[in-house]
């Protein structure tokens, strides 16, 4: 007869009042068995990380642990789609974990929560991890008030890819660094390429690429101390005048990214020669092209309105970032110097194609030679942050339907720009109260 | 006058109450009355870390989402689907009871098995197949259509069907649940009033008529009033199939208060827009109620 059941004929025999207390001690001492296992020092670290880069890190901080054996590291693996969702809910619900990787641009909605810890004693003291070790630009993104609350753990921008063959048809060896040559180039491929092509393909649905275009004609995006709306100010109505000057002359078809059934196919038959996009592009340009067109296609720095200096892209990727609530700062630490380490950067690089945020890294052959990364580092000493409001998720969500009522003609830019404007001083109203009751940037 | 005996009574029934009612009331009402309160408030992604930044703002939120253009797009939206979706869904529920209760029916349990599969199947896996099913070159819904003549429809990227194709997932995904129940009150109708009706010589259809439907009238209201609370309430379908495009054409009120209260974090803006819903659920199921009365 089975232990559970001789238990349970003992118990059916004894008063109730016996037996029920004789169940809840048997359960106390099963309970007490399964936890409390683990021995003395053995700290348990758990991280958070989205997608790709979650399966690939669970490798990584297998040597980690051998080189810290008292530490044992829990990778949780969130999708992205879901993940500024889980972090909010798990601040709110107190149940963070101890580090975790953060998109760049959420860095600074979660210091505003005081949910991360600034960091820069800890970098002071650091080995690892230093300042001039990393891109201006992207380091910049993780500085809220003076204060340093991520490390860079990989980073991302974007550049423009082109057909560099049907470039040379029209007459041009490289693309001109400043927008009126770029546009004159675009003409002379429509020229040379005839009707029922484009020179360029910027999805509507695709709202990064005019954030840069305002970024690279010096607007803020946002004015007063972030607290209102600056897209209808001049620079931003200059840039999406460029832009939708393209549209108006047929240069780049209005359409969203899904309305093409294969970007790769289109981009190979020549129905467009340009495309801004990001890192991730280049391994799927090297699976998705045919093997006749690998030496057919580059990557080149962004242009810009006055020349190559204020070709500006966005500075994105994401950084490593420790809670406030985590109970094992320290070894949470350590595990963020790991992953800083360049060799640690070059193996994740590897197995992701994620660009390495520590600049050592950069100098190895593997990316050293790769010449359609140099469009890429050299984009990334010229980035610029977005606005580091914690709305600013929810304004270009607005951006982006203004985008697609502008391109596709449902209203002319000026007003959609202005009804922009106050649909993001409207979002801004509780930042702006904040900043006028603290008399200052101070929130 | 009441005696001892009555009144150790009613102690003994609260007291068996009681604990439900703790429940209830501490995991329902309480929640509901802080949402209520939250509603009057502008607490936000700030308020959630310093809770002393909430301001109490009156009725302002409930203000600002009866004047949000947004706001009336997701209700319109939501009763296109309550209107359209819900008869549809009560129909069918109907006609697969009475194929399943069907006097001539073979393996009703088998049939009954296979209706209610689609109920308990994962809304996602489901939402997967019937992208497929409506993609615009390769769906197998389009390629009936072709056999018929008619051309490719882009069924979920046109603003002008994607609200229907959630429609038909929908009411192919939960038919079975009111099926159950329609089978059920079928079966509490006596044998002998179809048997007194065919003696008096009804054809089918007014047997159906005169017979059937009055005697589902308790489960058609009941079917009617959850189906509409249910349908009011829309959320998964949009929110896998379509995230509420496209050009907002599916976004449904609780889809729209998902987004102000989990993405933007704005609490207090959310729950207004869940107290507007309520009231107007509750005028919905009033007015059923009344056409019910009203019948008998």
């Amino acid at each position: 007869m089975s232990v559970t059941a001789r238990a349970a004929r003992i118990a059916a025999r004894l008063r109730p009042g016996a037996a029920l207390a004789g169940v809840l001690l048997a359960g106390v001492l099963l309970l007490a068995g399964c936890g409390g296992g683990r021995g003395g020092g053995r700290t348990t670290l758990r991280f958070w990380a989205m997608g790709r880069e979650g399966e690939v890190v669970q490798e990584l901080v297998r040597d980690f642990e051998r080189e810290n054996p008292d530490i044992e590291v829990v990778v949780q693996q969130i999708p992205w789609g879901a993940a500024h969702e889980k972090l909010l809910t798990a601040h709110v619900g107190r149940s963070t974990p101890d580090a975790a990787q953060l998109g760049n641009t959420w860095v600074a909605e979660f210091a505003a929560l005081r949910a991360i810890a600034p960091l820069d004693e800890r970098i002071a003291a650091s080995r690892v991890v230093a300042r001039d070790g990393h891109f201006p630009g992207i380091w910049d993104t993780n500085v809220v008030d003076g204060e340093v609350y991520g490390v860079p753990w990989y980073v991302d921008t974007r550049v423009l890819f082109y057909r560099r063959d049907l470039l040379a048809k029209a007459g041009y060896d490289s693309i001109p660094g400043d927008w009126d040559g770029w546009r004159r180039a675009m003409e002379a491929v429509v020229r040379a390429q005839g009707p029922g092509r484009f020179a360029i393909f910027l999805p509507t649905n695709e709202y990064t690429p005019w954030i840069v275009f305002g970024l690279q004609a010096g607007s803020g995006l946002l004015r007063d101390g972030d607290t209102r709306g600056d897209f209808s100010g001049p620079a931003y109505r200059r840039a999406a005048g460029f832009f939708l000057d393209i549209f108006g002359h047929d240069l780049a078809p209005a359409v969203p990214g899904s309305s093409i059934a294969n970007l790769y196919q289109e981009f190979e038959r020549g129905t467009f020669s340009m495309y801004i996009s990001g890192p991730w592009n280049l391994g799927e340009f090297r699976r998705r092209l045919s093997p006749g067109m690998q030496g057919a296609w580059a990557t080149a720095p962004l242009p810009g309105p006055r020349g190559p200096a204020s070709g500006v892209s966005t500075a994105g990727g994401s950084s490593l970032v420790l809670f406030r609530a985590s109970r094992h700062p320290e070894a949470a630490w350590k595990l963020v110097e790991f992953l800083s380490r360049p060799e640690q950067q070059l193996r994740f690089y590897a197995l992701t194609g994620d660009l390495p945020a520590a600049r050592a890294a950069w100098r190895d052959t593997a990316l050293a030679n790769d010449r359609n990364l140099r469009a890429f580092e050299t984009q990334l000493g010229r980035v610029v942050s977005t606005p580091k409001v914690p709305e600013w998720e929810n304004i270009s969500i607005k951006l982006q339907f203004a985008v697609e009522a502008m391109v596709l003609g449902h209203a002319p830019a000026d007003s959609t720009l202005a009804g922009l404007d106050r649909d993001v001083d409207r979002i801004l109203e509780k930042r702006r109260w904040l900043v006028a009751r603290e008399g200052g940037a101070r929130r | 006058m009441k005696s001892a005996g009555e009144g150790r009574q009613h102690r003994a029934g609260w007291a068996f109450v009681a604990p439900a009612l703790t429940l209830i009331g501490v995991f329902f009402f309480l929640p509901v009355l802080a949402g209520l309160v939250l509603s009057f408030t502008d607490f936000d992604i700030y308020a959630i870390g310093r809770p002393d930044v909430a301001r109490f703002v009156g009725v302002r939120n409930y203000a600002q989402v009866l004047t949000n253009p947004l706001f009336w797009q997701a209700l319109f939206n939501t009763f296109y689907f309550v209107i359209v979706g819900g008869p549809l869904s009560v129909l069918a529920s109907l006609v697969a009871a009475m194929l399943v209760s069907a006097r001539l029916a073979r393996f009703p349990g088998l049939f009954r098995s296979i209706f209610f599969m689609p109920v308990v199947t994962t809304l996602v896996a489901v939402a997967i197949v019937w992208r497929y099913l409506y993609h615009p070159q390769y769906g197998l819904l389009n390629w009936a259509l072709g056999l018929a003549g008619i051309g490719p429809v882009d069924w979920l990227g046109n603003p002008h069907t994607a609200m229907l194709g959630i429609i038909l997932m929908a009411v192919w995904k939960n038919f079975g649940y009111n099926m159950l129940i329609f089978v059920a009150g079928l079966q509490s109708i006596p044998e002998e009033l179809y048997e007194a009706a065919a003696l008096d010589g009804a054809s089918p259809w007014q047997r159906f008529v005169h017979v059937t439907l009055p005697g589902l009238a308790p489960t058609f209201l009941f079917v009617g009033v959850m189906t509409m609370l249910g349908n009011f309430q829309l959320f998964s379908e949009p929110y896998v199939m379509t995230q509420g495009g496209p050009l907002r054409a599916t976004t449904t009120v609780v889809l729209l208060m998902y987004e102000e209260g989990f993405r933007w974090w704005r609490m207090g803006m959310a729950a207004a827009i869940a107290f507007v819903l309520f009231v107007i659920m509750l005028g919905g199921t009033l007015l059923q109620m009344r056409l019910a009365r009203e019948r008998r």
